[in-house]
């Protein structure tokens, strides 16, 4: 009964704490969070199919380029990329404008901390969206690619026309796995001082002294996020592998 | 005119016609070290539906694959329509197409049908039918529409025009193909192995649409194991032996009386 009443006043204290704007701190933070998300894994998308293009070229120092890109940036800690760009950002930026003589000798300029952030999540986002593209790639029949040259198309058009749509289909399932990774990722970029999920539930468990609740509930909004995604690519799988044949 | 005049002034070309609907001289071609093909010649005029045969390594795929530039041809010369289909030194020393845009204006003249029918899977029949024609001849969509579903209608599987082809038999899918080639309007027809990845009771479905094909007069070149295709239909077999052109002639008179060893032997492997 003691413990029923004690949890009863936790609740309590939760519904209060909330309603005390931290409820409305914790919504911006999946906002940004998902602002995050989504702008990192479109720069990552971009970088991903160039890389994955130099991956596949036959220029040697292209595929080099491609290797060497995919090995430093899936094999180093997420963080000590965000502090390299954020930090090491504001490094450059601050010697460039005083060698400029556009500030003064003790002013810095701050590399700005969404963009700071958004660059190395995509960065990281893109080594992993190129080795989804890059199997994708691998995985088209030769033979449909072979067809297009033989009825006359264009490498552009075999690009619009036949790569494409399959490479898209491909990787579907593979961009989900990205998707979770680079929501997991955005979390790390608060240290840049994004106010997203992270950060906010950090503030809010500091300046209340309720670690706990504060932790726990990001935890599960972090969840319904990723969860909520999965069925989201599963439809998007279905839809674009509606011309094969599924084993039953 | 009798019938066998009329073949014969079919088959036998007008002097000074240099417009045959293909020519190809003295192509060669190596893989490493392996001489594939050893300087062949070929000749076709419109019409000719001519069996190119061989056991597997002879080189008959690969001449087919020379052609239309899937493969490059070491050295030779191929003209479609009498046009000369380019060529230039590389940087490697391997003779490439000096004109990639030539390359692809000739190849839409040369429609293929391959031994896996090689449809483009993410796109219905109908689909596959006008990709070609729309984007690569700039023909108006509507048009193609409405020759592709004749084309379905003609082989025999229009009721499948939405279908997927991963969803369809091999002999529906090489039908499908087939139409798809014939909706380029092309001069040649080039039939790379087209029955040999069928179910047996799938060929005969088919070889009935080849066989109306060549009735109509189109002009084919056709790689084939089929002996009862190249006997019947073709108006010229051409047999290759390790890369070399071993006999060429009339059909009748080739099975009749084969003109060398090795094609009798190998008219014989298969009637065993």
């Amino acid at each position: 009964m003691e413990f029923l009443n004690n949890l009863l006043d936790q609740l309590s204290t939760a519904y209060e704490l909330l309603a005390a704007g931290w409820g409305v701190q914790l919504l911006w933070g999946i906002s940004w969070t998902l602002a995050v998300t989504v702008v990192s894994m479109l720069i990552g998308a971009t970088l991903g199919s160039l890389v994955a293009a130099a991956k596949l070229s036959s220029s040697g120092g292209l595929r080099f380029i491609g290797e060497s890109y995919t090995t430093v940036f899936r094999g180093e800690p997420e963080l000590l990329i965000i502090y390299l760009f954020y930090y090491g950002g504001t490094q450059v930026l601050t010697g460039v404008a005083r060698s400029t003589g556009s500030i003064g000798p003790t002013d810095i300029v701050n590399m700005p901390s969404f963009l700071g952030g958004v660059l190395a999540v995509g960065i990281i986002s893109g080594a992993y969206q190129a080795e989804v593209f890059r199997g994708s790639f691998l995985a088209i029949h030769r033979g449909e690619l072979e067809a297009a040259r033989a009825y006359g198309m264009s490498a552009l058009m075999r690009f619009r026309l036949v790569i494409m749509p399959q490479v898209l289909r491909l990787a579907v399932p593979g961009l989900g796995n990205v998707w979770q990774l680079t929501i997991k990722d955005s979390a790390l970029i608060s240290v840049t001082g994004v106010a997203e999920l992270m950060l906010s539930a950090n503030k809010a468990a500091r300046s209340t002294h309720h670690s706990l609740l504060f932790y726990a509930l990001a935890g599960i909004l972090y969840l319904v996020m990723t969860s909520i995604s999965t069925p989201i690519f599963e439809k998007a799988e279905r839809y674009t592998s509606r011309s094969f044949v599924r084993p039953k | 005119m009798s019938a066998d005049l009329a073949a014969a002034a079919k088959s036998a070309s007008p002097p000074g016609d240099d417009k045959a609907a293909i020519s190809v001289k003295d192509m060669r071609k190596s893989f490493g070290d392996h001489e594939v093909l050893k300087g062949i010649s070929l000749e076709a005029h419109k019409g000719d539906v001519i069996s190119i045969l061989g056991s597997s390594g002879s080189g008959k795929s690969t001449f087919l694959r020379c052609i239309n530039l899937l493969e490059l041809p070491d050295s030779g010369e191929v003209r479609v329509d009498g046009e000369l289909i380019r060529m230039k030194q590389g940087r490697d020393g391997r003779q490439m197409p000096a004109d990639i845009r030539q390359v692809e204006r000739v190849r839409a003249n040369l429609a293929m049908v391959f031994q896996s029918f090689n449809l483009w899977s993410h796109m219905t029949v109908l689909e596959n039918l006008v990709a070609a024609p729309t984007h690569v001849l700039k023909r108006p969509r509507a048009e193609c529409l409405e020759q592709a579903e004749a084309l379905l209608k003609r082989v025999g599987i229009w009721e499948r025009r939405n279908y997927y082809p991963p969803h369809m038999s091999g002999g529906q899918q090489q039908r499908a193909a087939i139409a798809r080639a014939l909706a380029m309007n092309p001069k040649v027809m080039l039939f790379d192995e087209p029955t040999s990845a069928l179910d047996p009771e799938l060929v005969g479905e088919v070889l009935r649409v080849m066989r109306s094909l060549a009735e109509e007069g189109r002009t084919m070149l056709v790689v084939t194991h089929e002996m009862g295709f190249a006997r019947d239909v073709s108006s010229q077999v051409m047999f290759l032996h390790k890369g070399e052109v071993d006999s060429l002639g009339e059909p009748k008179e080739m099975f009749a009386r084969p003109p060398t060893q090795q094609f009798k032997q190998f008219i014989a492997n298969f009637n065993k």
